[in-house]
């Protein structure tokens, strides 16, 4: 209780010092933002979250504003520390929508955020693009919230493109049967690893090891170690970007040996690769891109310059293309009437980093699914229709 | 057997943890919160050391310990003398030093926030294995375990063999029938908040060698030399030594034959159980 009022003391003096800052322009649009910026999802959003919003709203504020009917406006940012915790980020929702008055509010990071705030972006009319949101409940939420708009892909795809990957290999002599599945026990990992179980199984896989640990999680020795004393195959982990890390570098020093290694969330980070340079050849993650584009390499230098750091090979993109899909359809209604911009999303298509996105019933079905480190880079080499995939490769040993 | 040897290696880490805390509750009479707060801010040390200079984050001790200690003796002199002087009994100083450290853990962490922000931080460093009795473990894990001991075996023989140490010795058994044989309780137990902060600082750099640290984690640290120090007795250095290894060894045992997600829930039970069977510890004399 001690520790909430505190910080939230001091929640409340940041809203005010940011509110307080600068000087108020004539026509601005106010735009709320909410997501970790402490607790074990802060080193995701760090990466993929914080860095986009900071970029969009600079880029646009340079260029005058959003193109409005009643002229330029800039945009006025409010940012809120949900602090890993999905009540304090319907707190934080609230807040914008009542206190703040927030002509907009962003979608929070993370698939089980989005879920929790859902039903109060949908009281307000709020559109919310999701763009670090998997799950194969869309078709459901989607139905019950018509402002909701997911851009990530779902559960099912993600899983498919991975067992899709792992079968070839089989296929082609490269790997057996034997797989070792763990997953990070939050929303995320538990549907993944839930969704992955029955297609494993159906494809003839045996899976020899399979476990959960807590979000935060910091010593994964023991889960590595009984993964490699399972003898897989293949290594699958549905994992969080901390445990990403830690499963990793457990695998390195255990000498996990698989042809296969899969870590989920945070493979696609350049500190992934940053951090175990020529080990991470061949690891496969969550998500990928095609960084030849040349819309990608310019938000690639642009993201670089502004934030000072490059973005992730994965949600970045996405997340920047859900600011530009919101701008764009801004700019289209030439207002800040949210039911017009809800009504804009859904029936345009948009010109984002990307490539073209449409959504059909309020899903973008055009999506990477996985991507793998190869000579440094990481390229996507799965995807649900996305031009440019790359083979896979074979992981070399440690 | 690798269990065995993981809970030890860990367990050599958090000995380095636990013996800070002991040392300030033991002989400052100070139950100190914050306690994990000052081996993150070790570990963001050894973290900048390290990124900074690439040379090894064990050398950034030499920094660190002098550092953490100015640090704590400031806090010991400025935030708890008053209270030490103001409380009529044990029991009060106890809460009140409750209430203040927890307090200034979260100063701490909000320090550490604004510097560091909410990222995880860590770094590769000998991250290669090493094969003992047909297992492979990593490297900085050992390395972590060996420099941790070393600590403790000199902060024991100092304890035990020279005059400062025994002057702590002799308050953390009585307060005030030190101060009548002409030792400056005062000082004695200032030194001893200052070196206890100073050697929690010493584990945390050794810990960030192996472990994902962020700002916020500090009071994790804290419920496991809490655990550790009631279970070793508030009193003995042997005891929270004894503790430790226990400590480390049924995390790791829990993690590998039951579930990871119950390392926290084995830590609690080993609490609840020593509080219900042994409460003044494995080494502690029962209070009169």
């Amino acid at each position: 209780m001690l520790r909430r009022t505190v910080l939230g003391i001091a929640a409340l003096s940041l809203g005010a010092s940011l509110l307080g800052a600068g000087p108020t322009s004539a026509a601005e649009v106010k735009i709320g933002a909410v997501a970790p910026k402490t607790g074990p999802l802060a080193a995701g959003s760090a990466v993929t979250h914080w860095p986009n919003i900071k970029l969009w709203v600079t880029q646009v504020n340079a260029a005058g504003g959003l193109k409005l009917k009643s002229g330029r406006a800039k945009i006025k940012l409010i940012e809120y520390d949900d602090r890993t915790n999905p009540g304090e980020t319907i707190k934080a929702v609230q807040r914008l929508a009542t206190q703040d008055k927030a002509d907009f509010v962003l979608a929070p990071y993370g698939t089980g955020f989005n879920l929790a705030v859902a039903p109060l972006f949908a009281k307000y009319g709020y559109p919310q693009l999701t763009s670090t949101a998997i799950t194969d409940k869309i078709p459901a939420l989607t139905k019950r919230y018509p402002n909701i708009f997911f851009l990530l892909g779902d559960t099912t795809n993600f899983t498919n493109a991975v067992v899709d990957i792992l079968k070839k290999m089989r296929t082609d002599g490269k790997i057996g049967s034997r797989i070792a599945m763990v997953n990070v026990a939050d929303a995320f990992g538990i549907e993944l690893a839930n969704a992955a179980r029955p297609v494993f199984k159906k494809a003839g896989f045996k899976i020899v090891y399979d476990k959960s640990y807590p979000l935060g999680t910091q010593d994964l020795s023991p889960v590595v170690n009984g993964a490699k004393a399972a003898k897989p195959d293949a290594f699958v982990a549905w994992s969080y970007p901390p445990d990403t890390f830690g499963l990793t570098e457990q695998a390195k020093i255990a000498g996990l040996n698989t042809k296969a290694f899969y870590t989920a969330v945070a493979t696609a980070f350049p500190a992934f690769g940053g951090k175990f340079g020529k080990a991470a050849e061949g690891i496969l993650g969550a998500g990928g891109i095609n960084p030849d584009t040349p819309a990608m390499k310019a938000y690639i230098a642009a993201h670089k310059k502004v934030t000072g750091k490059a973005p992730d090979s994965w949600a970045s993109p996405v997340m920047y293309a859900s600011l530009q899909i919101l701008q764009q359809a801004i700019e289209g209604v030439g207002s800040t009437d949210r039911k017009a911009v809800v009504a804009y999303i859904k029936s345009h298509t948009f010109d984002t980093v990307v490539g073209p996105m449409k959504f059909k019933n309020q899903n973008n079905t055009k999506f990477w699914t996985v991507g793998q480190w190869q000579g440094g880079t990481y390229y996507g080499v799965a995807s649900t229709g996305r031009p440019g995939a790359k083979p896979v490769k074979l992981k070399p040993n440690w | 057997m690798d269990i065995i040897v993981f809970g030890l290696l860990l367990g050599g880490t958090y000995a380095l943890m636990a013996l800070g805390l002991q040392l300030q509750y033991g002989v400052a009479r100070i139950m100190n919160l914050a306690n994990g707060e000052m081996l993150v801010a070790g570990a963001f040390g050894a973290f900048w050391f390290y990124t900074g200079t690439k040379l090894s984050p064990f050398l950034s001790i030499l920094f660190v310990v002098p550092l953490a200690f100015a640090v704590n003796w400031a806090i010991y002199r400025v935030l708890l003398q008053p209270l030490v002087k103001r409380a009529k009994s044990h029991g009060q100083l106890e809460v009140d030093a409750i209430l203040a450290t927890f307090g200034m853990s979260f100063i701490l962490v909000g320090l550490m926030l604004a510097f560091f922000g909410g990222r995880t931080f860590e770094y590769l460093y000998l991250a290669e294995p090493v094969e003992i009795l047909g297992e492979r473990y990593g490297l900085n894990r050992i390395a972590a375990f060996l420099a941790s001991a070393a600590l403790c075996v000199v902060l024991a023989v100092w304890l035990n063999r020279t005059r400062l140490g025994l002057s702590l010795r002799a308050v953390a058994v009585n307060p005030s029938a030190a101060g009548l044989v002409g030792i400056n309780v005062s000082r004695a137990s200032a030194l001893a908040f200052a070196l206890g902060g100073a050697v929690t600082a010493a584990g945390g750099a050794m810990i960030s060698a192996f472990l994902t640290m962020d700002a916020s984690l500090g009071v994790l640290f804290t419920m496991k030399a809490l655990i550790i120090v009631i279970l070793g007795g508030v009193s003995d250095i042997r005891g929270t030594i004894l503790a430790a290894f226990i400590l480390g060894l049924a995390e790791t045992a829990v993690a590998s034959l039951i579930d990871p997600g119950l390392t926290l829930a084995a830590a609690y039970l080993l609490f609840i159980l020593i509080l219900l069977i042994r409460p003044q510890g494995l080494f502690g004399r029962r209070t009169t």
